[in-house]
């Protein structure tokens, strides 16, 4: 005979959280810089989609595009882009 | 790694930076289950669930623990070598970023020689870096790699790899920390890439008991077109107070780690 | 099923033997320990079942307690039915884990066979290890003979998984009074304990959801996590009475819940122990009776939660209480008077009640001792009217602690 499991709820509030979007609040606020994405350049290689630590930037056949909700402004994606497509510019307030 | 995993992953967090990151109750960023757990304990929590997982029939699930390198290289290194020399099948991810960052910047065992930190604040940490990786090798386990987060196609191909193993799969990714290095956040990929390109930080893979170098690597070591450890170091405030006999300690540590592996590698 | 239909078989097995006996019918799934005088031989007795191929379930040799008991977490997490076993510097090793699981709400059982604690070394069992866990968030129950031992963890595994609880369950045994001498127990027939348990239940598992486990969360939602495992402890309460009944009618042994009275309802003197050396104390009554002193025993069973009513209802038409501890807590007083003097505080009834503490260190207590010292107190509180609170029974004699004044 083997044991099965059966998941039953309880009323009392548990350590436990379920996926959605802005856990962490909308952390785009903590940002300095914008970077602003010039399409017209951008060969579609996906590196600023590969390397953003964010996983805030979607490269799709337009170009790439920036959530800027959650974009922290750090720069990583202007440094690694080969065609110097993306600028920093600062936020205002 | 959701992506990585095909929906079948499974994480185990110890404490570190993540644990702050995924975002506060009652909601988390992250599209998989994750157990958060006690500094100490990553491996062996990692080792239960994936024994449970097999009496349950859902061996197609995967344990992936995802642990910094203080839960990994001191306070959770015994646990990590308990579930290493039982072969327990699971994935361990050491993201080394060479200190405790979410502590504030103190010294762990994974921190170079020569760098500052909040417990090393005058003279840079004295002794060289622990080597976790070799330790894991030294356990005969069945997959065992080095990444860097400036080659992802690497990482991402160490994971599809380590995937497929059964048994204990070990990858230490070399993840820069602008706060507790001190240089700009954009320059994160930049400083990851010249750990490679300067030696101090080799990308390989062993597996089937055999040592290979990662390309970005094996070239670099073929050509012996290493740059000057120098050039790792100043761009990075943590290494200001380097000084010759430091600098000199660092080129040891390279070349010895060198000559090492490529007496191992095949 | 009734009891009369049960097929049931005697054994003489240690205390140990019947731990492991009982986790095997409760068809624990995962089993991760690490070895520990004097808790090794349930382990080993369990290896055995499983390299026999008398029990399916896997088991998880880890390099510490501390990962034994995060590997059961991340087993019971994942929905097994899990179980440890550890005593002494092993249960301290491993108390930041006993923490974190209760709060987590998930069920599981563990042994946890008394030593007492050093320096010394010494393999000898107080209830040192045991109530050091006391604000941990577990239920906690201590046996006091083998039947009893193989009995409790049985049904921790029925209190630990039911919805109105949710709590990780530990059952305390002394090492070697219990865990190493060999006793008759009554083992019933292999399917009717999983009978008895029914499927595991639990309120999430990382398996079958998307969820995380233990992230940041506010101060406020920290503190009604706390506030339901107390709710919990309080629901344990009906829990635990309605399982030691149920298990009354099936396999024939009912305690009486949270503690168990011996001739109490007459007694002008309670006397109130746990463990193993209650059978000791058993006697001492019957002998006092026989000298004309009415006496009762009030037996802990369980230390979480609380047997506040049965205490208050125990000691109601008492004139004293003589609470036996055989640990304490330094500075303060012995953990099971802590508790009853706080019970009996706000039951409308003034109590004299004192402490003697004990047994340390594995010191054997015997049933003329516990007379001695039993006949001494009552003695000096007939003639004085009065009795010291805390009192030491070392080497046959009744002494005073002096920081505390009269």
């Amino acid at each position: 005979m083997v044991i099965t499991m059966k998941l039953v709820k309880t009323e009392d509030k548990l350590p436990i959280s379920y996926p959605s979007e802005g856990a962490a609040g909308k952390t785009g606020t903590w940002r300095l810089e914008r970077p602003i994405v010039n399409n017209e350049m951008c060969t579609r290689c996906y590196l600023c989609e590969i390397y953003c630590p964010g996983n805030v930037i979607t490269v799709d056949k337009e170009g790439a595009h920036i959530d800027y909700n959650y974009c922290k402004g750090c720069g990583i994606c202007v440094k690694v882009c080969p065609k110097n497509a993306i600028k920093m510019e600062p936020e205002e307030e | 790694m959701s992506s990585a995993t095909d929906g079948k992953g499974i994480l185990v967090v110890p404490a570190c930076c993540t644990s702050v990151v995924v975002g506060t109750a009652p909601k988390t960023s992250m599209r998989m289950p994750i157990v958060h757990v006690p500094f100490a304990s990553a491996a062996a929590v990692a080792s239960g669930l994936r024994e449970a997982l097999l009496v349950r029939g859902l061996e197609d699930k995967q344990v992936i623990v995802w642990a910094g390198d203080g839960g990994t290289a001191d306070i959770g290194m015994a646990s990590l070598s308990g579930a290493a020399e039982k072969n327990a099948d699971i994935i361990y991810i050491m993201y080394d970023n060479e200190a405790y960052m979410n502590t504030g910047i103190q010294r762990s065992s994974s921190t170079p020689r020569g760098a500052w930190t909040t417990t090393t604040p005058i003279m840079g940490k004295t002794e060289p870096k622990k080597d976790v990786s070799r330790i894991m090798i030294s356990h005969d386990v069945p997959y065992v790699a080095t990444a860097s987060i400036a080659y992802p196609h690497d990482f991402y191909n160490k994971l599809q790899t380590s995937l497929k193993i059964r048994g204990f799969r070990f990858i230490q990714l070399h993840s820069p920390c602008p706060v507790g290095w001190r240089f700009d956040d954009s320059l994160t990929v930049d400083v990851a890439r010249m750990a490679v390109e300067t030696g101090m930080w080799i990308l390989y893979e062993y597996k089937n008991g055999v040592i290979e170098i990662s390309n970005p690597s094996r070239y670099l070591i073929q050509q012996n077109k290493f740059k000057p450890i120098e050039e790792y170091i100043k761009i990075q405030g943590r290494f200001a107070s380097v000084d010759e006999n430091t600098l000199k300690g660092l080129y040891e540590y390279r070349n010895r780690n060198i000559e090492f592996l490529n007496k191992l590698a095949k | 099923m009734s009891t009369l239909e049960l097929k049931k078989e005697k054994k003489v097995m240690t205390g140990n033997h019947a731990v492991a006996y009982a986790v095997k019918l409760s068809k624990a799934q995962i089993i991760s320990a690490y070895p520990i005088t004097p808790q090794t031989s349930i382990v080993e007795k369990l290896s055995e079942f499983i390299e026999k191929g008398e029990m399916n379930a896997r088991i998880i040799k880890v390099e510490s307690e501390h990962s034994a008991l995060a590997a059961v977490y991340g087993a019971a997490i994942a929905g097994a039915r899990a179980f440890t076993a550890t005593s002494s510097h092993g249960l301290l090793y491993m108390h930041e884990w006993v923490h974190w699981f209760s709060r987590a709400r998930i069920p599981a059982v563990m042994a946890v066979v008394s030593r007492t604690i050093g320096p010394p070394w010494n393999i000898w069992p107080d209830h040192s290890d045991f109530m050091d866990q006391r604000d941990s968030g577990w239920i906690m129950s201590y046996a006091m003979d083998n039947q009893e031992v193989f009995d409790l963890v049985i049904q921790a595994f029925k209190v630990s998984e039911d919805p109105s609880v949710y709590l990780p369950a530990m059952v305390g045994l002394e090492g070697f009074i219990l865990g190493g001498t060999s006793m008759p127990v009554e083992i019933p027939e292999e399917n009717s304990v999983l009978d008895f348990l029914g499927e595991r239940r639990q309120p999430y598992s990382v398996a079958d959801e998307i969820i995380s486990v233990g992230n940041l969360t506010s101060p406020e939602e920290t503190e009604q996590i706390q506030m339901g495992i107390q709710n919990a402890m309080g629901r344990a309460r009906e829990v635990i009475k309605k399982v030691d009944e149920e298990f009354g009618r099936v396999f024939g042994r009912s305690y009486g819940g949270l503690a168990s009275c011996y001739k109490c309802g007459d007694a002008k003197y309670v006397v109130v122990t746990m463990g193993a050396w209650s059978g000791d104390a058993l006697g001492a009554i019957d002998l006092l009776r026989d000298n004309g002193i009415d006496a009762g025993l009030l037996r802990i069973r369980y230390v979480r939660p609380f047997p506040i009513e049965e205490v208050r209802e125990a000691l109601s038409n008492a004139r004293l209480g003589i609470v036996f501890d055989r640990s304490l807590s330094f500075g303060g007083f012995g953990q099971l008077y802590s508790d009853i003097a706080s019970s009996i505080i706000g039951s409308g009834t003034k109590k004299n009640l004192v402490n003697v503490i004990s047994g340390l260190g594995g010191v054997n207590i015997s049933s003329d001792d516990f007379v001695q010292a039993i006949k001494s107190i009552i003695e000096s509180y007939e003639s004085e009217g009065y009795v010291h609170p805390f009192l030491w029974y070392h080497q046959g004699e009744v002494m005073k602690y002096q920081h505390i004044k009269t």
